[in-house]
């Protein structure tokens, strides 16, 4: 239990930061508008069918923005040393991971509950029949994302091209998560049987707890010196 | 004899490159121990070591008797670290910072708490300001309230004087010395020989990874010191 309270203590201390500084969120929403914007624009939706590139679309922003995110949720720490202040308090290191975790998913998914209104109006796609399995495979998606997203994350914080290393360490891991989360997306919003979608929400449940578990046990070892 | 810090040939090397060379190190409870010593030392290496956010190449590290190695979090509750770096959020006030770490260490009548530490470092009134309206002074004097919430029995001090003007400076010197009241053992480096010498119970002095000189304040000729230490210290080091 006091494990617990400690995990929500960093992520609380994370929302309570943002909340004033709404550095995370503004970055990753303004980001994840510019993309559905210019793929708006520069596809013809008269000649395209939107349900044929909607899917992609729509995880890009989600997953380019993501990594403005995850870039930024370190340096929180990087600032005047946090995260070694951090690490002298008798807390399990694990624990500083699942907030610092938990934290980020809470950020993508906000800033994605935002996004796909958007994405409904500029690609004129109905979803209102297919709002609880497209949540599904989005929160399965995110987490996975934000799971492996987050070790990196504490991995590059230190190098000095932070920006540049964290997506080329990322998204040759993430690419099964992705992929089974852009299918499973473009099956759901042209109407296909939720059976259709099974396997591949089974194969991004599976990345989802094999990672969680790598990360959460990793964790320790990639923060220290 | 019981020490409270025992640290036994310890060594740390990154790579080719040699840290701290079996550095032997008992200090009793109570003790202030001012370890001077060039920049490239490996005075915050040792730091780093005694307080087990590193692991030591070799040698065994013992804090009231129990190895740093098979250490679970018990023993960080007993020791607090005032580094250059503050460990503080910028963004956040000094209460929700302070309410922060106490949550990390269990802290009961946490606001309580909160209260008693940030009067002791005069910063009441600037309770619920953002950190980063502070100055270089204020943030380090906080850094401390955030040190003295779990009433830890070792301390460390990595240059806490660094950045801090003269005013600043006599005000941390002034909470340092009621610290020291306080019965806790304590460990700085600084480079500042006059401020280390006023506050200290022992002084050591560190030069390429090795502690080449410690003695009791009693029997250091303080005023010869400054020169014992660039004797020791060797002219490539100036």
């Amino acid at each position: 239990m006091d494990y617990l309270k400690k995990v929500w203590a960093i992520v609380w201390k994370d929302i309570r930061a943002e909340i004033r500084t709404k550095e995370i969120f503004s970055s990753m929403f303004i980001f994840s508008l510019l993309v559905l914007v210019i793929f708006n624009f520069s596809i013809d939706l008269l000649e395209v069918n939107p349900l044929d590139i909607a899917q992609g679309v729509l995880w890009i922003a989600f997953t380019f923005s993501g990594i403005l995110g995850l870039n930024r949720s370190f340096l929180f720490e990087k600032e005047n040393d946090c995260l070694q202040g951090l690490m002298l308090t008798p807390i399990d290191r694990s624990a500083i991971y699942l907030g610092k975790m938990l934290g980020n998913l809470i950020f993508m998914l906000i800033m994605e509950a935002i996004t796909v209104p958007i994405f409904v109006v500029l690609f004129n796609i109905g979803i209102y029949d297919k709002i609880i399995s497209l949540a599904i495979v989005i929160i399965l998606g995110t987490l996975g994302f934000v799971t492996v997203g987050t070790l990196f994350s504490a991995m590059s914080v230190n190098i000095k091209a932070r920006e540049v290393m964290l997506p080329i360490l990322l998204f040759p891991i993430v690419v099964p998560v992705i992929i089974a989360s852009v299918k499973s997306t473009g099956a759901i919003l042209t109407g296909k049987p939720f059976d259709d979608i099974i396997s591949w929400l089974k194969l991004i449940a599976v990345f989802d707890v094999v990672f969680l578990v790598v990360s959460f046990l990793s964790f320790e070892y990639i923060i220290e010196e | 004899m019981n020490y409270i810090i025992d640290c036994e040939k310890v060594s740390k090397s990154y790579g080719n490159i040699s840290a701290l060379r079996d550095v032997s190190l008992k200090l009793e409870k109570g003790s202030f121990l001012a370890i001077f010593g060039p920049n490239g030392a490996g005075k915050t290496t040792l730091l780093k070591i005694l307080s087990n956010l590193v692991k030591p190449t070799s040698g065994t590290v013992k804090i009231n008797g129990t190895p740093l190695d098979n250490e679970d979090g018990e023993i960080r509750k007993n020791i607090g670290v005032v580094s250059h770096n503050t460990f503080l959020y910028n963004n956040l006030t000094p209460y929700e910072n302070l309410e922060f770490y106490g949550k990390m260490y269990n802290i009961q009548n946490l606001e309580k708490r909160i209260a008693g530490v940030v009067d002791e470092v005069g910063l009441t009134v600037r309770m619920h300001d953002p950190v980063r309206t502070f100055s270089r002074g204020m943030m380090q004097r906080l850094s401390i309230a955030r040190v003295l919430m779990p009433d830890p029995s070792i301390i460390y001090l990595d240059e806490p004087y660094t950045g801090l003007d003269q005013h600043a400076a006599m005000k941390l010197r002034d909470i340092l010395k009621n610290l020291k009241r306080e019965d806790r053992t304590m460990i700085m480096i600084t480079h500042n020989i006059e401020r280390g010498l006023e506050v200290c119970t022992h002084v050591a002095i560190q030069v390429m990874g090795r502690i080449v000189y410690m003695e009791e304040i009693n029997k250091v000729d303080i005023n010869n010191f400054e020169s014992k230490y660039f004797n020791t210290v060797g002219k490539e080091h100036y």
